[in-house]
């Protein structure tokens, strides 16, 4: 139901043979990398890799882009990794931005909150946009990349797992024909076929309670921000959550019971009265409406040999929290740099493993907030609506009950408790610890240029980056790390004191910072020494920790 | 163990008294709405995640200890 019109960007892809498929006799094409699924985890993870220089076989089963009311939040973290993808702008400029939510008991708010209350980011706390726009951005990206080569209406249909390699078998409109590849990144989705092709679980939990999902057009005077009812006038006993979208567009869900037949609720006809009592008018448009029940559910393991899950194939949460892309974003910015790394021989294979043990940290701190907040939404006994009743007319009152409230905890980066990461050495007052993610705050060029920490980190390519504070004689990074200098000579400035203060930071002070923007460790007076070693630890090559 | 399970009210009976007068005049439905926001006001006053747990477990004792007790009884029955 969604309007092709209002795409500013193609989303409808021809299917065209490639060389592969006419390999002579027996021959099959060798790849080093073949994604699977150009969702925006597989999109993301394809340029990603492809600027790392890799080349990359992106394969999709469909032959145009996913439509209608799936993600709409998409992080402040999400934001700076597209930025190195070179896609945050056209998404910023598309979005729309938000930071503020607010929840409502009835018709009284309960109390509202702020996402990014300070200054000094680039990126804001959310935009809101169309998956079918981030798709259709990323896959405009790729064309700027020769690297990867994406080829539409190939469905992965069969998988051998081998010691040095991966076969694949792909159905074609054309028939069927086989590749092998060092590495198969399996972004196929919740319902993911090779999951299934590897012998994988997903166990989780499965919500009773059906959600309305729909995409209505209409021009509201409603503010942008991110709205939701618990027991409201217009929907009584259940939950309700009103955000817009660019265009327009505004995201409505509405919980229903466990017992509401999908057919029926889905009609237009039926939906429009329910909607029109929530607006107070029915001066609105569908664009898409469905009933979704949600899961929350991750594979035992990441890696299995050879083929590596990313994304929804590899964990599903429901969507209170905006947690499902924003994760599988996060996954791919995670592995890609070290997938490059184990392809260029650079790292050992183990360092693959890392993948695994971050990344499920972070799998299940998701799956815990999305479960607490669906749980909290469709409570499952008695005394779980008791307990949540009294949480709510307790946050009439007082200020522990408002944050007990739980209407969904938004996406924020995982910190891992990971063996590439050094434990700190010194103290510290303040700033990200090893195995957290990096703050922006605004910098200062020589020229006096205006640009941001998450710039400079991202100039030139992601590496490996040692962000130092200058004492006048700063420490020069180990070969093959760059550099970023907070102050002194040929360093940027840091006009606010924001970087400082945002780091803990003092003169001497300097933090190794991962690919993926991570803090590997930090050092109130770095030495050679110690660099080097937190470096190849970070890199897998420390034998003790594989 | 961070509970304190000594006694700690210079009056407990005073306690007790308080906490079953609030009670009074409730239906079996209202009690139970009464104390899940009574439980939900003293856990943050509490303010202590550990302290919390340990008050879970003693107070869930009590049941594992009385489904056990029943089921005692009901094996003595069957057997007498
Ligand atoms: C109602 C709703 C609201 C949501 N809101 C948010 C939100 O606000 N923020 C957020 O971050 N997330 C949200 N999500 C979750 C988000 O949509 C998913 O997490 C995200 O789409 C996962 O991306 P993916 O690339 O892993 O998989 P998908 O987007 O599912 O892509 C998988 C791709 O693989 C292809 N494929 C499958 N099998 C094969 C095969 N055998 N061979 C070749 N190709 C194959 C498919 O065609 C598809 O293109 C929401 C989800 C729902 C349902």
């Amino acid at each position: 139901m969604a309007k092709a019109d209002t795409h500013q960007a193609k989303t409808q892809f021809g299917y065209r043979r490639h060389p592969d498929q006419d390999r002579p006799g027996q021959s099959t094409a060798e790849h080093p990398v073949v994604v699977v699924g150009a969702g925006p985890v597989g999109l993301s993870l394809a340029i990603d890799l492809a600027q790392r220089g890799q080349r990359v076989v992106l394969l999709d089963d469909a032959d145009r882009i996913g439509e209608g009311s799936r993600a709409i939040c998409f992080s402040k973290r999400s934001l700076e990794y597209w930025d190195r993808l070179g896609v945050g702008d056209r998404m910023v400029d598309k979005g729309v931005v938000w930071s503020v939510g607010r929840i409502f008991h009835g018709e009284q708010q309960l109390y509202q909150f702020n996402l990014l209350p300070d200054d000094g980011h680039k990126r804001p706390a959310f935009i809101n946009l169309q998956q079918y726009y981030a798709e259709a951005y990323l896959v405009d990206r790729i064309s700027d990349l020769p690297e990867i080569n994406l080829r539409w209406r190939n469905k992965v249909t069969a998988l051998e797992s081998r010691n040095d390699s991966v076969a694949l078998t792909i159905e074609t409109p054309e028939g069927a024909y086989r590749l092998h590849a060092q590495y198969v990144v399996a972004c196929d989705g919740a319902r993911s076929s090779l999951r299934q092709m590897v012998g994988a679980d997903f166990a989780g939990q499965v919500f009773e309670d059906q959600f309305l999902i729909a995409d209505v057009k209409m021009t509201a005077e409603f503010p942008t921000e991110r709205w939701f009812w618990f027991d409201p006038p217009f929907h009584a006993g259940r939950s309700a959550l009103l955000h817009r979208q660019p265009d327009d567009v505004w995201r409505i869900d509405l919980q229903l019971n466990r017992y509401a037949d999908p057919i029926v609720e889905k009609k237009p006809e039926n939906v429009r009265p329910r909607i029109a009592r929530m607006l107070g008018h029915d001066k609105f448009e569908f664009e898409w409406i469905s009933l979704y029940k949600f899961q929350c559910r991750r594979m035992d393991r990441f890696v299995h040999g050879r083929v590596i899950f990313a994304g929804d194939s590899a964990h599903q949460v429901s969507p209170f929290g905006a947690r499902g892309a924003n994760s599988g974003l996060e996954d791919a910015e995670n592995l890609s740099w070290k997938l490059d790394r184990v392809l260029r021989g650079a790292s050992p294979a183990s360092l693959l493993e890392s993948y695994h043990v971050e990344r499920s940290l972070a799998a299940d701190e998701n799956i815990r907030e999305s479960t607490r907040s669906t749980d909290f939404m469709a409570p499952n006994s008695h005394q779980e609506a008791r307990l949540r009743k009294a949480v709510l007319s307790l946050a009439k009152e007082t200020e522990f009950g408002k944050r007990m409230v739980n209407g969904g905890r938004l996406s924020v980066p995982c910190s891992y408790d990971s063996p590439l990461s050094s434990p700190d050495a010194d103290a510290w007052r303040g700033g990200p610890l090893p195995g957290c993610s990096m703050l922006d705050a605004p910098v200062a060029t020589r020229a006096g240029e205006q640009a941001y920490l998450t710039d400079a980190f991202r100039k030139d390519g992601t590496d490996f980056t040692l962000l130092s504070f200058s004492n006048g004689a700063a420490i020069d990074a180990p070969e093959g790390v760059k550099d970023i200098r907070i102050g002194g000579e040929g360093g940027l400035a840091d006009p606010s004191g924001l970087v400082a203060k945002r780091y803990g930071a003092e003169p001497d002070s300097a933090y190794l910072l991962r690919p993926d923007g991570y803090v590997a460790a930090r050092f109130r007076h770095p030495t050679r020494e110690a660099i080097a070693a937190a470096l190849s630890r970070a890199q897998g090559l420390n034998r003790r920790l594989a | 163990m961070p509970l304190s399970t000594s006694s700690n009210f210079a009056r407990p009976d005073d306690a007790f008294r308080a906490i079953v007068e609030a009670h009074r005049g409730f239906t079996d439905e209202q009690s139970a709405d009464f104390d899940a926001a009574l439980v939900l006001i003293l856990a943050n006053h509490i303010g202590d995640i550990d302290v919390l747990r340990d008050a879970i477990v003693l107070a869930k004792r009590r049941m594992i200890d009385g489904q056990q007790q029943q089921q005692r009884q009901q094996q003595q029955q069957q057997q007498q």
